[in-house]
């Protein structure tokens, strides 16, 4: 018996596929279990092959996982493309009215449960509620019981929907039931444990969340997967935080908002992806000149162009380093799960107000949109930092004034008794267009000493696993996850290995990291892009190359036995 | 009360000898003083061009941004804090041109700014090229063969985006502009002042004498500033005779107007402290 499951359904778009995986999710969390939820859709609003898979254990769960134990088919396809990640022990749940299941290869050790989905969803309601049946039938199959999975319909539908609460609960208990009467030997069961007060949720909510609580007053945003989610979550609570949440008429616009709206005295906002950033890049620039603080959030999908533009990648780093043109300072920070997305929404602002300058959190559609069980967060330490902000204008004010560490004393239009021009062309202290040599040199130095001092200030970043280790793994970012798992596979194979991970990318933070060269045998980067950007920039920054590099640009992220394979490999 | 010198600077303006700025900016200062407003609590805002220097000399807080994008910088400022009088300076280009599409939405959201567009149908911080507002035929160093396409009508195009406030302004006619920035600027909602503003360089054509002998005051004529149709057909008036003045006013609630959350106070002004606990729970 085994007490975890990789649980997947499939199907065609448009029939509930991501929100059922949400509610299994969450079913799972408040059985005192963790879920990691990660999908793939294409990018279409229906039709299209969309899955969702959802890692359950008793441990934390950190990330998706390959290998498939049980696979609900709401269509042919499903089986047809998905048949090869099944374990041999898997179940396959489907309904041979829609497809003959003897077309397929399956094995004599797999579990075919045929079951009328179609049927019963249409006798309490609607085809489309077939996602509801197949909840049931995960449930009962997993060994779990009914009632949070009925508090959970009610909740799923409370206010607007009432009417579907009472039908869906049916058509879950109908497949409950269907599962409990035939008495099957699954070999995967889901033990209930303590509730722990777990959450589950993405890193675009748990930024959003951080953000909320340090005080951000304006997002200005244009829709872009997978990014979008947080211009619907700031709009659905503006009132409750008094946020002024503006849908732009285009990603220029948002981004020159933020800073027009930064420059006032608001913590400011947006969001975007790859394809929205490359339109803000001038307006990065701008505000990177005129010290205005902005958070912009980039959740990256595959580029160029288009791309791929419902997957995920690690592609815009480079571009986050260097857009716009000239030489400014900025933060770059990666969270890596939604811990560190929450972490970062609180902290983001801090560093914007108090380095003045612009700040660039990186996510991608992986993180973005992967619910993970986490704990709750823990913000009792928190600190709202506003910086070198004065509610007042000393005698003979100069908002660029030069100063020890780079940072010049801030007011706000309204302060009476002064005035001062922001300038995106270079300027002297007071704000006013100024060519002279020696000026520029004096600002620039000025602006650039900002990232002296703020790097400093930085976190190192995080050594998990052995001290001692013959292999060590570097990485950034999304990444986080799957090589915790991966690590823990190697120590069950008695592999010492030990991961460096940045969640603070630019700039780059390198005493542990040469540590790290210099006590390992082997170091292997590993990084979901192409070229190894991350690996380029620490080249740059420390002149180390990395010899041994893991790299993936598939459109989809790494899998734990992908990280274990490579890192046997170099054993 | 600010008097008009303190609203001069000591830096002195970059434009040529002659440029219907200056007017523009001595219209800008005498408004700010005949409405009796705080340096201090207004904001004046530029893109890229020669109107974009302005800002530098008008003693007030000011934000010189990128080509095109005062209006989004502007709006916001105005969203952060609606205390604050907010008058963009713009160009033809800027505002007409690179920047156009944030004009259409900011007229629509009525946006309680002013829009000041300096307006001499020609590119001049770039050396003579073309401009979306020159005529047709124009010829220029980007069009030797003359333009081939018509130009923009900015004050049509408020009409049909929704913008309360159109005037049009005439830089040698300096009484008359102060009056439309006051009367803009008093208006609680999206101002659009397109002002005829000649360039000496580079523009040889719609020269001050070109304008001199042409323009006329709306408002010495029996124009009805409230009916749509009628300031319709009027912004088409081009010719021998060209309309100024007050051209379209009317009352619709600003954006500010129609945000709760700025209902009591400006955004600025609010606390930052916020209880997100409840929110938390909803994830469990």
């Amino acid at each position: 018996m085994k007490d975890f499951v990789n649980w997947k359904i499939g199907g065609e778009a448009g029939y509930g596929i991501l929100s059922v995986g949400i509610m299994f999710g969450k079913f799972c969390t408040r059985n005192g279990l963790y879920a990691f939820y990660s999908s793939e859709f294409p990018s279409l609003i229906r039709g299209g092959h969309n899955t969702v898979q959802l890692n359950v254990k008793k441990t934390p769960s950190l990330s998706q996982q390959f290998e498939v134990n049980m696979l609900i088919a709401l269509n042919e396809e499903t089986v047809k493309l998905h048949l090869h990640e099944l374990s041999p022990d898997a179940a396959i749940i489907f309904d041979s009215k829609d497809f003959d299941i003897k077309k397929f290869k399956t094995k004599k050790t797999q579990l075919l449960i045929d079951i009328p989905l179609t049927e019963i969803a249409e006798k309490h309601g609607k085809k489309i509620m077939r996602n509801t049946v197949a909840l049931g039938v995960s449930v009962s199959l997993l060994g779990l019981d009914f009632s949070h999975l009925e508090q959970l319909i009610k909740e799923a539908f409370a206010g607007k929907k009432d009417a579907l609460i009472p039908i869906n609960i049916a058509a879950a208990k109908e497949g409950f039931n269907f599962i409990k009467n035939r008495n099957l030997k699954f070999n995967y069961k889901l033990i209930k444990q303590k509730n722990k007060d777990h959450i589950f949720i993405n890193a675009n909510d748990a930024f959003s969340l951080g953000a909320v609580k340090s005080g951000l007053k304006f997002v200005g945003e244009y829709p872009m997967t997978p990014s979008s989610s947080i211009l619907s979550f700031m709009a659905t609570h503006e009132l409750t935080f008094d946020i002024v949440v503006k849908q732009t008429e285009d990603e220029i616009s948002a981004i020159n908002m933020i800073t027009g709206a930064a420059y006032t005295g608001v913590r400011a906002l947006t969001a975007t992806s790859g394809g929205g950033f490359s339109l803000m890049v001038e307006g990065l620039g701008l505000a990177g000149m005129t010290e205005s603080p902005i958070v912009v959030l980039e959740s990256q999908r595959p580029g160029p162009s288009t791309g791929l533009p419902t997957m995920t990648e690690q592609g815009d780093l480079n571009f986050a380093v260097y857009a716009s043109q000239g030489e400014f300072p900025r933060l770059i920070m990666a969270p890596g799960d939604a811990t560190e997305a929450f972490e970062a929404g609180l902290n983001s602002f801090n560093f914007a107000e108090k380095y003045q300058l612009p700040v660039i959190v990186l996510l991608d559609k992986y993180v973005s949109e992967g619910n993970q069980t986490i704990e709750v967060f823990d913000y009792k330490k928190f600190k709202i930092n506003r910086g070198k902000l004065l509610t007042s204008a000393p005698p003979n004010y100069l908002r660029y004034k030069f100063t020890s560490d780079g940072i010049s004393p801030r007011v706000l239009p309204g302060t009476q008794g002064t005035v001062f021009k922001a300038n995106g062309d270079e300027h002297n202290e007071k704000g006013m267009s100024w060519e002279s040599e020696e000026n520029r040199i004096k600002m620039m130095d000025k602006r650039m000493h900002k990232l002296d001092v703020l790097k400093k200030e930085l976190p190192e970043p995080k050594l998990y696993g052995e001290k001692n280790a013959k292999i060590s793994l570097v990485s950034w970012g999304s990444t986080k996850g799957i090589i915790l798992e991966a690590l823990t596979e190697l120590k069950k194979l008695k592999i010492k290995a030990n991961f460096l991970h940045y969640s603070y990318v630019f700039p780059l933070k390198e005493k542990k990291l040469l540590e790290l060269m210099k006590k390992s045998k082997k170091v292997l980067l590993v990084e979901n892009n192409g070229t190894s950007q991350f690996g380029k920039i620490i080249g740059a920054e420390t002149g180390i190359q990395f010899k041994h590099k893991l790299l993936k640009y598939t459109g989809r992220q790494f899998f734990p036995h992908e990280i274990v394979k490579k890192v046997r490999s170099l054993k | 009360m600010t008097k008009l010198e303190e609203l001069h600077t000591k830096e002195n303006p970059f434009w040529c000898p002659g440029c219907g700025n200056f007017l523009i900016l001595s219209a800008l200062k005498n408004a700010v003083i005949k409405m009796n407003l705080n340096p201090s609590e207004v904001v004046v805002v530029s893109g890229i061009g020669c109107s974009a220097g302005l800002p530098h000399w008008i003693e007030t807080y000011g934000f010189h941004s990128i080509h095109g994008r005062a209006l989004p910088v502007a709006t916001g400022i105005k969203l952060a804090n609606h205390g604050l009088t907010v008058i963009v300076v713009s160009g033809d280009g800027d505002g007409y041109g690179i920047g156009l599409n944030h004009l259409i939405h900011s007229m629509r959201r009525n946006l309680d700014i002013t829009f000041i567009g300096h307006n001499n149908q020609i590119y001049g911080l770039t050396l003579g090229q073309v401009s979306p507002t020159s005529s047709k035929g124009s010829k220029t160093v980007s069009t030797p063969n003359g333009s081939i396409e018509i130009p923009i009508n900015p004050l049509a195009l408020g009409l049909a985006s929704g913008a309360t406030f159109i005037g049009r302004g005439y830089a040698g006619n300096i009484s008359q502009l102060t009056d439309l920035i006051v009367k803009g600027t008093e208006h609680k909602g999206f101002a659009l002042i397109d002002v005829f503003q000649p360039c000496v360089t580079w523009n040889k054509v719609n020269t001050f004498d070109f304008f001199k002998q042409r323009v006329y005051d709306l408002q010495k004529e029996n124009h009805n500033t409230s009916d749509l149709n009628a300031s319709f057909s009027k912004v088409f008036e081009f010719g021998d005779k060209i309309p100024t003045g007050l051209f379209y006013q009317t009352q619709r609630e600003t954006y500010s107007d129609d945000l709760p959350q700025l209902k009591e106070k400006p955004l600025v002004k609010h606390s930052l402290e916020n209880d997100i606990k409840p929110l938390i729970e909803k994830y469990k």
